[in-house]
């Protein structure tokens, strides 16, 4: 079995190795080299670019990016339990309820990101309809604020905290539940008391998934937060194309990695094996 | 119906409409006769604009041609590897390609825009389709490798001893015994590698090229200007297309 298996990995170890761990590799390298006069990379050897990360500046941003990812997570962790409760407890019905909540996700992230925009800007459709109405006179200002951009990455990452909560609670024993209630529990104290705290796995799950991708956003904030918005992936972009200051910019780069994998650590510990 | 029960039904319904309202508004406003966000009348000018705008059909020509490529290629060396994996893991490789899949989008795109131009003093290439398609390919195999496994797991390992003591060897024993009975998980693979390919953005427009600029990227580009109605028709098709793709899958699935 070992040649067979050797020729079959060997193809994805070599996409792995070039184009991902290598780019990496080189990212790390730029990271600790020095602007050069007109953008690039050039000698010496620093670390300098890790020394302006503490910079209030970016500090701001980074504390700025925490916050929004972890609004939206809260937010989608809130608005996906009760979805996936429902779900769960759907009988034959579940695939057809667990599709409605994929199918957006199969369409375009753009587009749904493009929606918002439609929905919430100056002449959307939200502020065209209440003005008619004669609710408002002026357009409310929707788009182009944290709101939006909390919005946009809600909307756009509810299904991944559906998925795995649906997973922890479909799997639950209800004959706990019923326990709960033949020892007098009223309905929300079983739901704060049993439910909740045995659900935490797949809370655990849901918020990783959420909070990893919101933390890295840049689509999201680019397009729902107008610039207004910064967050780490947008500092990281413009240091590559406007700022051109690529060592700063690999750093930055590497810190929200270093983030994202101390996360994933973290909070996965104690869940056994990783996702592979 | 308990009340309580009537609630969460009620919520649900709520939560499915902000699910789906948004696109269903946005395609039927594609309809509009007017430019602005007030109903005037059904018509069919932006989709006709959106045929006539060659910016966006070269564009979405080009998005197929990289996403069909890049799923081709990921679809193939994934599945093999997801089935090297399930022989017995390799931690190192299973590591990276988790690590992959959590790497912020912006991360790994300026990090291969970083690795191609380092390339490029070696090598007389520049940036275009090809370097597009071995990004999306980079990008999309750790999804295959991963839908591919969750439908192994669900495979009959001794099938494949069975097949190997009637004197196939190992080669036949994986195509004719285990592929077989992977080929829906694969299908499902190679829908999601397609969707992740033809949607991205972000990787995308920091190593592309002049000549292969993707759907997305016009689109991006459009709605940073503000809303156009074009990009609605063209919002519309994106969705009643993949829709129907996943239906299509779905029902291949289960059947």
């Amino acid at each position: 079995m070992n040649r067979l298996r050797a020729w079959f990995l060997a193809p994805t170890w070599t996409v792995v190795v070039v184009l991902f761990l290598a780019p990496l590799a080189i990212i790390l390298g730029y990271s600790f080299l020095t602007r050069g006069v007109y953008g690039g990379i050039t000698s010496p050897w620093t670390a300098e670019s890790y020394g302006r990360l503490v910079d209030p500046i970016y500090l701001a941003i980074l504390w700025r990016s925490f916050w929004i990812a972890g609004a939206s997570t809260a937010l989608c962790l809130i608005l996906g339990f009760p979805l996936a409760l429902f779900i769960s407890r759907a009988g034959p019905r579940k695939n057809f309820y667990l599709g409605l909540v994929m199918l957006p996700f199969w369409t375009s992230f753009l587009v749904r990101t493009y929606a918002w925009m439609f929905l919430l800007r100056d002449t959307g459709l939200l502020n065209t309809a209440l003005q008619k109405l004669g609710w408002i006179h002026a357009p409310l200002p929707l788009l182009y604020n944290d709101g939006a951009v909390i919005l946009g990455l809600v909307y756009g990452y509810l299904p991944f905290t559906v998925l795995p909560l649906y997973a922890t609670l479909e799997r639950l024993d209800r004959t706990l539940l019923e326990a709960a209630a033949d020892l007098g529990a009223k309905p929300w104290a079983t739901l704060a008391r049993v439910t909740i705290p045995l659900s935490a796995p797949g809370i655990r799950a849901g918020a990783i998934l959420v909070f990893i991708p919101c933390l890295g956003a840049y689509l999201t904030p680019d397009l729902l937060g107008g610039g207004k918005s910064v967050m780490i992936g947008n500092l990281i972009q413009n240091q590559f194309t406007t700022a051109r200051d690529w060592p700063f910019g690999a750093a930055v780069s590497l810190a929200l990695m270093a983030i994202v994998m101390l996360l994933l650590f973290a909070i996965a510990r104690g869940e056994g094996e990783s996702l592979l | 119906m308990k009340p309580r029960t009537a609630g969460l039904a009620l919520y649900a319904a709520g939560a499915f409409l902000f699910l789906h309202l948004p696109l269903l508004i946005l395609s039927i406003f594609s309809f509009n006769a007017s430019r602005f966000t007030v109903w005037e009348g059904f018509s069919l000018r932006w989709y006709s604009a959106v045929l006539h705008d060659s910016q966006l059909t070269e564009s979405a020509v080009n998005s197929l041609i990289i996403a069909f490529v890049a799923t081709l290629v990921s679809t193939i060396l994934g599945t093999l590897c997801a089935y090297g994996l399930w022989k017995r893991n390799s931690r190192p490789l299973a590591g990276s390609l988790y690590l992959s899949l959590v790497t912020p989008e912006i991360v790994t795109g300026i990090s291969l825009l970083a690795f191609y131009q380092w390339i490029f003093r070696f090598l007389r290439v520049q940036l275009g389709m090809h370097t597009v398609i071995l990004a999306h390919v980079a990008f999309s195999i750790a999804y295959v490798v991963i839908v591919v496994i969750a439908r192994l797991r669900t495979v009959d390992g001794s099938l494949e001893e069975a097949a190997l003591d009637l004197g196939a060897n190992e080669w036949q024993a994986f195509r004719f015994v285990t592929l077989p009975a992977i080929l829906p998980g694969v299908i499902a693979a190679a829908l999601l590698a397609f969707t992740v390919s033809f949607d991205d953005y972000v990787i995308t427009s920091l190593v592309a090229g002049v000549d292969s600029e993707t759907l997305p990227m016009v689109i991006y580009a459009i709605a940073r200007r503000g809303v156009n109605p074009v990009v609605n028709a063209i919002s519309a098709l994106i969705v009643v297309g993949f829709g129907s793709l996943v239906l299509f899958s779905e029902r291949l699935r289960t059947t």
